[in-house]
């Protein structure tokens, strides 16, 4: 299937999911169904390094954080509508991931994960000492209550995460299915022979990491209108590194439907335990399955599925 | 005289204190078929490895083509047209077969100046070098799915579908039977006669006496000997490295 039909067919599955959520007319909806949005693209974007080149990325909140943090910046600097922001929030977050990538992407496996690790911490002890977007106090977005057209400010917050995953999922299907997802494999599966076969593999790294890192920063951008305070504890929370990289575990890594599976489950998961039982238990929700789906079905429920059918991954 | 197409010039490399290669000059011309020889730990790898850019040599240059290699990384030497198979074979193995083969064909015959083949042209090339090592059959089977002998072969046919104009075959034939060493060294020959110059590196004699118009033999990191295989190996130093004296 074309890329154009796909986009096409995504954008009609988030319209029916929009109308869905505007059928049960309850703000609730809208806003939990943010929170599973925002893993959608925050786990697809982790997939881009982490399931096709196979580098394992533990920052995924420093990059999180610096979309969320662009936005506080440019709230109090200079106004501007969310799509905007994301796309610098995007950028900003994007070159963050270039130059990450170009000083550690000579570090292979467990050294390159320590590596992003470190990213985050430096980068949340800066923000802690940076006055101007709250330090450790935090920051306060006022939001308005009501947006042209949409109306409501969640309904309309909504709607661009919603959006967001389209371009997210479609991008990741897009790169799959491309020269650059051959390329992708071959690192994941072995550089020297990568390198052997004409694969520039430091450059496909910084592709990686730059998409990788700009998706994170867009998911990232529009959070502190959701959340209405913003302090780096909550920014740069471990739930974001650890979902970002258990929900495509758990989901598979080597294609876009992990991902997408991961985040709709584990995401919704955690709203409902949320709700149900505590914020707390989350975590532990999250842990558990991913330390069984390692042992279980490593290949994830894209694994599991191909395999009971018959079809080669 | 025939065009050199390999000028390997004062070759050396340590690994700290140890010397791998030392000095080495050697050339190949334009469609040969030389065999490499010596025993463990000679340097043979090493000096794979520093040809193709997977190591850099910290002294001498190597010429390819009338370019210098020296700085350039293993991928532009692929694009170059110097391609390899490994020791042990290194198939990617989470892509199918035609895919392994698909993936120079996108990185390296499309990464050449003039040459773009459309998606149905690469589907084209794939089966035909699929076919070249009669792998044809199992085209969308996964390398895990593959023998040994099956293995070798598909190495080879990735090294091929780079189109290089020379393939260094580094120990294309260990562990495989009588049977399965002549069938590789047929298609080595074969790929030779399309033009192509080949460097292979081996230690089965039968094979490489078969193939090789040309020996080389290292020894210690060094080069002992060079010539017509039938000297080569009468030649008393080699005599000596192989058997002890």
């Amino acid at each position: 299937m074309h890329s154009g039909i796909f986009l096409i067919i995504s954008a009609a599955v988030g319209a029916a999911v929009y109308a869905l959520a505007a059928w049960f007319a309850n703000d609730y909806i809208f806003f939990a169904g943010y929170t599973v949005l925002q893993f959608i693209v925050l786990a697809t974007a982790w997939n881009i390094l982490g399931g096709y080149t196979g580098y394992v990325n533990f920052g995924s909140a420093a990059f999180f954080a610096i979309g969320a943090y662009s936005s506080v910046f440019f709230h109090k600097f200079y106004p501007l509508p969310i799509p905007v922001l994301i796309i610098i929030s995007g950028a900003v977050a994007g070159i963050v991931g270039l130059g990450t990538g170009y000083l550690t992407l000579r570090l292979r496996g467990a050294f390159f994960a320590i590596a992003t690790l470190a990213l985050a911490v430096v980068l949340q002890t800066l923000v802690v000492n940076w006055d101007y977007v709250g330090g450790s106090r935090g920051a306060y977005i006022i939001r308005p209550r009501e947006v042209a057209i949409i109306g409501n400010y969640i309904q309309y917050l909504f709607l661009i995460m919603l959006a967001l995953c389209v371009i997210a999922l479609t991008s990741a299907r897009a790169i799959e299915r491309s020269r650059l997802g051959y390329g992708f494999a071959t690192i994941r599966d072995d550089e020297l022979a990568a390198e052997a076969s004409g694969v520039p593999t430091l450059k496909l790294k910084l592709i990686a990491t730059t998409l990788s890192g700009a998706f994170m920063g867009m998911a990232g951008a529009p959070f502190p209108y959701y959340i209405g305070y913003l302090e780096p504890a909550s920014a740069f929370g471990l739930q974001y590194a650890v979902n970002s990289i258990a929900m495509p575990m758990i989901g598979g890594t080597t294609s876009w439907v992990g991902p997408l599976i991961g985040a709709i489950l584990l995401g919704t998961l955690q709203q409902v335990a949320t709700v149900t039982i505590s914020s707390a238990v989350n975590l532990l929700i999250v842990g558990v399955l991913l330390v069984a789906f390692v042992i279980i079905a490593p290949k994830g429920i894209v694994g599991l599925f191909k395999d009971h059918f018959g079809k080669k991954s | 005289m025939a065009q050199k197409l390999l000028e390997v010039d004062g070759v050396g490399k340590r690994f700290g204190g140890f010397v791998a290669l030392e000095n080495i000059d050697l050339a190949v011309t334009q469609g040969e078929r030389v065999g490499l020889i010596g025993p463990n730990g000679s340097g043979k790898s090493t000096l794979v490895n520093c040809l193709c850019g997977t190591l850099t040599n910290e002294t001498g240059n190597v010429r390819f083509d009338g370019l210098n290699m020296n700085g350039l990384t293993a991928h532009q030497r692929t694009r170059l047209g110097m391609a390899r198979s490994f020791q042990l074979p290194r198939p990617f193995a989470s892509l199918s077969i035609a895919d392994n083969i698909r993936v120079p064909l996108l990185y390296t015959v499309n990464a050449r100046a003039g040459t773009h083949l459309s998606s149905h042209q690469i589907d084209e090339r794939c089966q035909e070098f699929l076919r070249l090592v009669s792998l044809d059959g199992k085209a969308q089977k996964f390398p895990r799915d593959l023998s040994q002998v099956e293995m070798r072969k598909l190495e080879l046919a990735r090294a091929m579908a780079a189109e290089p104009k020379l393939l260094i075959a580094d120990e294309a034939m260990a562990g495989l039977s009588h049977v399965e060493v002549d069938d590789i060294v047929a298609l080595l020959i074969r790929l030779n006669e399309r033009g192509i110059t080949v460097i292979l590196i081996e230690h089965i004699m039968r094979a490489v006496m078969n193939f090789s118009q040309r020996l080389i033999v290292l020894v210690s990191g060094r080069k002992i000997a060079d010539g017509s295989p039938d000297d080569v190996i009468r030649d008393p130093e080699v005599e000596r490295a192989y058997l002890g004296q």
